[in-house]
């Protein structure tokens, strides 16, 4: 499954990206803060209004904020 | 004797940098921009406990030495030695937050792999504390090869250890530091490190995540975000008033003391119609310019502004943005100068260049001056509801009236002349933290600062010039002065072309010296009246502007000159700025174009509906 369909509170660990769909900066950006292969990751909070954008994700001892566009192009294995 | 060396202080975003900054220079900073970029730079002195004077400089926030936006790429070629213009520094300060290592330890590692002279500063060991983590600094110090001081900027604590710690790390031969990594072998030794030095973590509730379950909630979020905003602009008006009547009434005594002290004659008349009446206009806008710069800083400190972009970010998309573009645009309420600088950290550049062309919409701190003189004169100062005054209400519609503009204006631009694939949005959202008091001091300073030196040099500046064109050539016996003056021919000819939108002569002279900055409107118009008022009347001489303004202008005028400042690009600094940041002229040509046609078009639509209205 992929990281955008991970229901909220549930531990996940990534296990494949696709860096190409990816905008390089943004592929950067993302790894710089340790979302990556291997990475441990939790949803916090999803979407403003009822929407399913933005997604605030738990990494590590960080919470980022990423779009769903994002979080699609990676492939989790829950824990 | 030679130049005090430099030290830089380089770190991740949210590693408390500034606050340390703030904690090792004091309050005398310089701020200024790196040659050729807009990236803000901060640099103070500060003395080693050997006595030796350094200078320390603060530079921006990044995840990594291979940036991804333009203030990344300044510290990244900085710390490299190769920005032109700017000397490498000595030494640096690499400031990690004690409560997320494993992620600051990234960067670190790479900043310690260039083999200069390094101390490192282990920052925020008390909200580590809070949370549950005790660490155990000389471990870490082990692992990395440089000294490790734990440190607390607001309580002041590890300050000299970690200026000894500086001295000590320059006499250390430069060893090779630590072997070059890629950035996943960094990151596995970063999680090593990290494990080796906490000691022991309790399982504590973490405040913040229980923060967040609030003000990240989909509905009631946007619902606190939105009160949030709105009580700001109620305070602005409301707080500020005791302080503007004060200083209002120290400019009444001045001009008080100057007509005492100064025989009557032209010196006079410029020191009272033209350099108080015109200054002292706009410095009595000073507490509210320093109430919403204190909302901002509180917001930014305290780790909400990046909430509050995560909540934006849904409608920002609805116009082809992010909701990175949230706090430029926010910053842009004070000023839109530091808006757009902001717009630095947006990485696509598509985006940026749409936020820097819609910042000037966002209604900043010098609109506030005309804003606040005309509503004081034409909107009845009365309750519509519990709490809400009318005064207030129709200020919050004019900020709203600029931000529903710039959104329209976004949308169209992002499928338009900034056409391109919809931008993402990545973000960390720091940890809440209780601002300190003295970082938000330092911080109202260096804004007040900015307005005072702005209100001293070209508002006096412009202020004067105007008085001199209004004053000249001298009126014949029985003409009025302004219909004489070179000014008032000036505006004769402007007036012809902004008539059909119910403006009138002094209207129009107004407009011309507000090009250098928007504030000076008022006091133009204040300069105005001056001059215009009969010399034998002293009732009319001494009326304030509000008055004048009442007796001069119907409110159909009134409101169409408030539309036309929500629109209105009536900023030279705002040009040049945007000049800058977009290597031309063809960005800020646009945005004039854009910007005068909007702001004539809705100020014509407001003045011939309030006047069909039969306000």
């Amino acid at each position: 499954m992929t990281l955008d369909l991970l229901p909220a509170g549930q531990s996940a660990r990534i296990v494949a990206v696709d860096w190409n769909v990816l905008v390089d900066e943004e592929a950067r950006r993302l790894r710089a803060l340790g979302i990556d292969n291997g990475a441990r990751v939790k949803v916090s909070h999803r979407g403003v209004f009822g929407g399913a954008d933005p997604i605030a994700l738990a990494v590590g001892r960080m919470t980022v904020a990423v779009r769903r566009a994002h979080a699609a192009a990676m492939e989790v294995e829950i824990l | 004797m030679s130049r005090p060396r430099k030290i830089a202080l380089v770190g991740n975003p949210n590693a408390g940098k500034s606050a340390l900054f703030n904690a090792l220079t004091g309050a005398r900073q310089k701020i200024a921009n790196y040659p050729g970029v807009t990236v803000e730079r901060k640099s103070g002195r500060m003395v080693l406990p050997s006595g030796e004077p350094v200078e320390m400089t603060d530079l921006p926030g990044s995840y990594s030495l291979d940036p991804t936006s333009p203030d990344e790429e300044v510290t990244s070629k900085v710390i490299r030695g190769e920005f032109v213009g700017e000397a490498a520094p000595d030494a640096l300060i690499v400031v990690l937050d004690a409560s997320n290592l494993e992620q600051h330890l990234v960067f670190a590692q790479e900043i310690i792999a260039l083999g200069k002279p390094t101390a490192i500063a282990l920052n925020m060991v008390d909200l580590a504390e809070r949370d549950g983590l005790v660490l155990d600094p000389i471990a870490l110090e082990q692992a990395l090869g440089v000294k490790v001081v734990p440190t607390v900027a607001v309580r002041r604590r590890g300050l000299t250890e970690l200026g000894e710690a500086i001295a000590a790390a320059e006499l250390r031969h430069p060893g090779p530091g630590l072997t070059q990594l890629s950035m996943t072998e960094r990151r596995v030794a970063a999680h090593a490190m990290a494990d080796a030095a906490i000691l022991s973590e309790s399982k504590r509730h973490r405040l913040h995540a229980r923060l967040d379950r609030t003000l990240l909630h989909p509905w009631l979020g946007p619902l606190i975000l939105f009160a949030l905003l709105f009580v700001v602009f109620q305070a602005v008006f409301a707080w500020a008033t005791p302080f503007a009547d004060a200083l209002e009434g120290g400019v009444g005594l001045l001009t008080d003391a100057v007509n005492d002290l100064v025989p009557a004659g032209l010196f006079r008349d410029l020191l009272t119609d033209g350099v108080l009446a015109g200054v002292g206009a706009v410095v009595v806008f000073l507490p509210q310019i320093v109430i919403l710069f204190f909302f901002i800083l509180v917001m930014e400190a305290s780790g909400y502004m990046a909430r509050a972009a995560f909540l934006m970010d849904r409608m920002m998309a609805g116009v082809g943005l992010s909701g990175r573009s949230f706090i430029p645009l926010l910053s842009s309420f004070a000023c839109a100068i530091p808006g757009i600088m902001a717009t630095r950290s947006i990485t696509d550049p598509r985006d940026r260049l749409t936020t820097i062309l819609i910042a000037p919409l966002m209604t900043c701190s010098a609109r506030l001056p005309v804003y606040a003189v005309i509503i004081a004169a034409f909107i009845p100062q009365r309750t519509v509801g519990p709490g809400i005054g009318l005064q207030g209400l129709v200020l919050f519609c004019l900020y709203v009236a600029g931000i529903i503009g710039a959104m329209v204006v976004a949308l169209i631009l992002r499928r338009s002349v900034t056409k391109g694939a919809a931008s993402g949005f990545i973000m960390e959202l720091p940890k809440y933290q209780l601002p300190a008091p003295k970082d938000l001091l330092i911080g109202l300073w260096q804004r007040a600062w900015i307005f005072l030196r702005r209100a001293g040099t070209i508002i006096f500046m412009v202020t004067v010039i105007l008085w001199l064109l209004l004053n000249f050539p001298r009126a014949a016996e029985g003409q009025n002065q302004v219909d004489a003056s070179i000014a008032g021919k000036i505006a004769n000819g402007l007036a012809v072309v902004v008539e059909p939108i119910g403006f009138d002569r002094d209207m129009a002279l107004a407009l011309i010296p507000a090009m250098a900055a928007r504030e000076v409107a008022v006091s133009a118009l204040a300069t105005t009246y001056a001059v215009a008022a009969p010399v034998d009347n002293e009732d009319a001489q001494a009326m304030a502007l509000g008055d004048q303004l009442k007796a001069r202008w119907t409110l159909p005028m009134a409101l169409a000159f408030l539309a036309w400042f929500v629109f209105a690009p009536q900023c030279m600094s705002t040009i040049a700025v945007t000049r800058r940041e977009t290597n031309g002229w063809k960005w800020p040509a646009f945005m004039l174009a854009y910007l005068f046609g909007l702001a004539y078009v809705f100020a014509g639509a407001t003045y011939w509906i309030a006047v069909a209205a039969g306000l």
